[in-house]
């Protein structure tokens, strides 16, 4: 009997990848709810790392006919000291209840991974940066080739065989070109052929045949057809997100971690959804600079606070190297609110003349101690310097943060897909 | 002295093939299995993860069902709550077991003793099996159910069909013929039976029939309630069947789907009850194989022993009072009773001779456990050869839980003279699918007034249903029917305990 073993170790994998996905789409306001729970307690980053994830088993029940409680009877093994007739005490108050394993409701909410892709998909669901893409397209790598049927004439390369092959093959049959079996045919009649006479007018046909075949090509460069292309243009939104931070003395440790918080929620969105956002970091103390998103999120600083220096520095970037002609221009803001007093005037200033003009959307986030909610304090600074300008209508989002819990939340809101999104007032 | 089949736990495809052909060897002569021919895949551990999810077929429709199973198992699997079995076999022609790369040359050959001339004869063999089951065609069937669920989802919407599925599945478990149906006859078969008959009532003619009384003619009512149900093909316990053919609205993809899904539990439905004899089989046979491979020498002392250490974990029973318990394992039972029916064959003591005197000392091992695999099912199996010295072994004793006694709940049996044929008879109906599932059947339906659908639930001892799972199959049950459903409790006596009554949700959509 002849045995096969074959080897399907090299098989694709991922046999079960749309059921899974299947069970995502049926579950997704379950998982994204648990998701959020999730994401609320743990670090963000290892929050984006995917992970484990537990929904009430509720919405995915698959309901069966069950039995349960009646009298029970059962064999066991094991007995070391029962006779017949010995009564044994129910343990505990449910007789029903602890029925044998396996029976029973136990499962009643249900733990699964989720890979990091799904996760962070259903972390940042629904949000979006506001009013993308309202400015100028690029030129470069936009452009996309397209199929468009097919032409009379094109590089050899384009040839649509299968379109020439019927062409001609309908033109054969049009024009009646003798096919070779039949000319094989009359040749093998004018071999068998005794008959003089009847041989000439064989040969004659044969002849005509032959001249006709000739005549009428079996390829026409008349049949040759090009597959056609067409350059289609994509627009590609531009846009370029400014990260201000303030990381001076008077930023507990707290409140630093908060913002970062906020950041790295902002970087992993702008990272996953857009291509082609660019992202500056900023980071400032009573001096400004440039730094890399390493240096942003884990390299230490401490010093004094001049918001304007921040905002003098973006400004700069903007005018050497994106004209707002040309780009959607971002920025969030994250500080605890406090600034040198004298400063406020000029960053009142900047913001208005320089930095809102070019801006489509402001965020700014102020971050507060742990505990201390953030309705109850007297509004910092800053928050009143932006408050007034946000009322004379400038596109101003502001929110208060105390809490890490509070991040995601604060953070949906600010980017949740909507109209416009200056028109939601400040807490 | 033979050639050893491997060194070390190092295989490769040479191996295998080495191991297979040697298995096949004593399999085959030493004894006397017929099993279908063998096709042996290796996979890692993310397919048999697949597998699990799939009911442990290796190709089956779409459904978020399993895709929520395969998010279960591995996150167990991944937390090492589970390990993965070793291996799945595939009740098929050819019969395809899965062997998990992992595995080392000694659970290799194991794995193949045991799933692919194991159970394979086990499959191949079983009057359950042969009769419900058609190995030659399961693949087909599935590949056509796989292509369908697609063709359904493009034409009628994914959402459609879910909805179909959820229902049908909700119901599986009561979408199996449990009795073979008669057959049709054909009309000469029907002129020879009542040419038979009449032959019959010829011979046994006897006048004084003439005079006894008849009993009171049945009312034109009752007539036309037993003509209905006639029609309907009522009392009916496959649910799906029943919807399948009668529920009043379905569309025709609809009924073809709850085809597929009865088609399919029925496929599995011998698995369910034969789960003791089928891994009593495999362990027996691996053991019997792999002793053998080792007496011959093909396998050395250090691979046996590894052997044996997987042997004994996988029939290992803890007793009731182990953390470890959970109920009888079927692989430990199987075994013991069939090690046991060897040394009765072989070596019977007088008790034995006075339990079992039709195979006590008969000497012919395979001859006596061929005809056991072919004929029974757990619950006759344990009932007819479970032994007092097995049931002593075990150390065996019978519960009965009733709530009503205040008093704690009664041993009523324990493995002495006096008990142990209560004891066996207990655990029998234990392994009795009869009495695991819940009995319940349609009965009737109004078609003259609101096409009320109604069941009834016959409760045994005291057990009724799940009241909130009770309710969502009922609601799956009515979406199906598209009229109301009734279900009703009844006692043996015909006393109703409990009635639900559901009405259909409405169809957000038109269904095509």
């Amino acid at each position: 009997m002849p045995i096969h073993i074959i080897d399907r170790r090299l098989n694709p994998g991922g046999k079960s990848l749309e059921n899974r996905q299947r069970f995502l789409r049926r579950a997704k306001s379950l998982v994204q709810g648990a998701v959020k729970k999730t994401s609320q307690e743990r670090d963000i980053k290892d929050v984006l790392e995917g992970g484990e994830v537990t929904i009430p088993l509720d919405g995915m029940h698959e309901p069966r006919f069950r039995r349960e409680g009646g009298t029970r009877d059962m064999v066991l093994p094991g007995n070391k000291k029962f006779v017949e007739g010995d009564y044994l005490q129910r343990s505990g108050q449910g007789s029903a209840k602890d029925s044998g394993p396996g029976e029973g409701d136990s499962e009643d909410a249900f733990r699964f991974v989720l890979s990091r892709d799904e996760f962070v998909d259903l972390f940042l669901d629904d949000l979006e940066l506001p009013d993308l893409a309202k400015r100028k397209i690029a030129q470069t790598e936009s452009e996309g080739i397209q199929r468009a049927g097919y032409t009379m004439s094109g590089s050899p390369a384009n040839i649509s065989v299968s379109r020439t092959v019927k062409l001609a093959l309908a033109r054969r049959i049009a024009l009646k070109r003798p096919r070779k079996d039949e000319i094989e045919e009359l040749e093998a009649a004018i071999a068998a052929c005794t008959d003089e006479d009847e041989r000439t007018e064989l040969l004659a046909e044969l002849e005509r045949l032959k001249a006709k075949s000739k005549r009428i090509p079996f390829i026409d460069p008349l049949d040759i057809r090009y597959r056609r292309f067409e350059t289609v243009p994509k627009p590609v939104a531009q846009a370029v997100m400014f990260c201000l931070m303030d990381v001076s003395g008077s930023m507990s440790e707290h409140m630093k971690d908060l913002a970062k918080r906020f950041y790295m929620l902002l970087y992993v969105f702008l990272k996953r959804r857009y291509k082609h956002v660019e992202i500056v970091f900023i980071r400032h103390t009573d001096r400004a600079e440039e730094v890399d998103e390493q240096t942003f999120f884990y390299g230490p600083a401490s010093g004094g606070t001049l918001v304007s220096s921040a905002l003098q520095a973006m400004h700069e970037i903007v005018r050497e190297r994106f004209n707002p002609s040309d780009w959607n221009i971002y920025a969030a803001q994250a500080s605890d609110g406090d600034n040198s007093y004298s400063d406020g005037e000029l960053t009142g200033l900047l913001l208005t003349e320089k930095i809102l003009p070019v801006c489509q959307f402001f965020a700014y986030l102020e971050v507060g101690e742990a505990g201390g909610s953030a309705f109850d304090l007297s509004d910092s600074s800053l928050w009143t310097l932006y408050e007034r300008l946000r009322n004379s209508g400038a596109p101003l989002s502001m929110r208060k943060v105390s809490e890490r819990s509070e991040i995601f939340p604060v953070f949906h809101d600010l980017f949740q897909r909507r109209e416009t999104a200056q028109e939601k007032t400040a807490p | 002295m033979t050639e050893r089949l491997f060194e070390g736990a190092d295989w490769d495809f040479h191996t295998l093939q080495r191991i297979t052909d040697a298995c096949e060897e004593v399999a085959l002569k030493d004894l006397g299995l017929d099993v279908y021919p063998n096709q042996i895949e290796v996979i890692t551990a993310e397919q048999m993860l697949d597998a699990y999810s799939s009911v442990g077929m290796p190709l089956f429709y779409k459904h978020w069902s399993f895709g929520k199973h395969f998010a279960f198992h591995e996150a167990s699997y991944r937390k090492g709550l589970m390990g993965l079995a070793y291996e799945i076999v595939i009740n098929s022609s050819p019969c395809i077991s899965y062997l998990m790369e992992e595995n080392t040359a000694t659970m290799q050959t194991l794995v193949i003793a045991h799933a692919a001339f194991g159970h394979n004869h086990f499959f191949k063999n079983n009057y359950l099996f042969k009769q419900w089951t058609d190995a030659d065609g399961i693949l087909d069937y599935l590949d056509f159910a796989k292509n369908y669920v697609m063709q359904c989802e493009d034409r009628y919407g994914r959402i459609e069909v879910e909805r179909t599925l959820d229902a049908a599945h909700a119901l599986m478990s009561h979408g199996i013929d449990r009795y073979p149906g008669k057959k049709k006859l054909d009309l000469r078969a029907e002129e020879k039976r009542a040419g038979r008959r009449r032959q019959h009532e010829e011979e046994v003619f006897n006048d004084l029939w003439r005079t006894v009384p008849k009993g009171v003619a049945k009312s034109r009512s009752t007539l036309s309630i037993e003509r209905r149900r006639k029609l309907l093909g009522l009392p009916q316990e496959n649910l799906l069947y029943f919807l399948e053919k009668s529920a009043p609205r379905l569309a025709p993809w609809q009924r073809e789907l709850l085809r597929i899904v009865r088609h399919i539990a029925q496929y599995f439905y011998p698995q369910s009850q034969t789960k003791v004899m089928n891994e009593g089989t495999a362990t027996y046979v691996h053991y019997r194989i792999m002793t053998k491979l080792h007496e011959q020498g093909r396998i050395t002392d250090g691979n046996f022993l590894e052997f044996l250490g997987s042997h004994t974990n996988v029939v290992f029973q803890p007793e009731f009072d182990d953390p470890r318990f959970s109920g009888f394992n079927p692989y430990a039972l199987g075994f013991a009773v069939m090690q046991d029916i060897e040394r009765i064959v072989t070596r019977p003591e007088d008790e034995d001779r006075e339990w079992f005197p039709d195979i006590a000392g008969k000497n012919d091992v395979m001859g006596v456990l061929r005809d056991v695999w072919a004929n029974y099912r757990d619950e006759s199996f344990i009932g007819q050869f479970l032994s007092p010295k097995l049931m002593r072994h075990f150390r065996m004793f019978h519960l009965h839980d009733d709530p009503e006694e205040r008093a704690g709940i009664r041993v009523d049996a324990i493995h002495d003279e006096r008990g142990f044929r209560r004891v066996r008879r207990e655990l029998a109906r234990q392994h009795d699918v009869g009495f695991i599932d819940a009995n319940i059947e349609v009965v009737d339906v109004d078609l003259a007034g609101d096409r009320r659908l109604i069941l009834h639930h016959h409760v045994i001892k005291g057990s009724q249903l799940n009241e909130t799972d009770a309710k969502r199959v009922l609601q799956h049950l009515a979406d199906l029917w598209t009229y109301d459903v009734a279900l009703i409790e009844v006692d043996a006596n015909d006393k109703v305990l409990r009635e639900y009554v559901v009405s259909p949700r409405p169809i957000p959509a038109a269904v095509a």
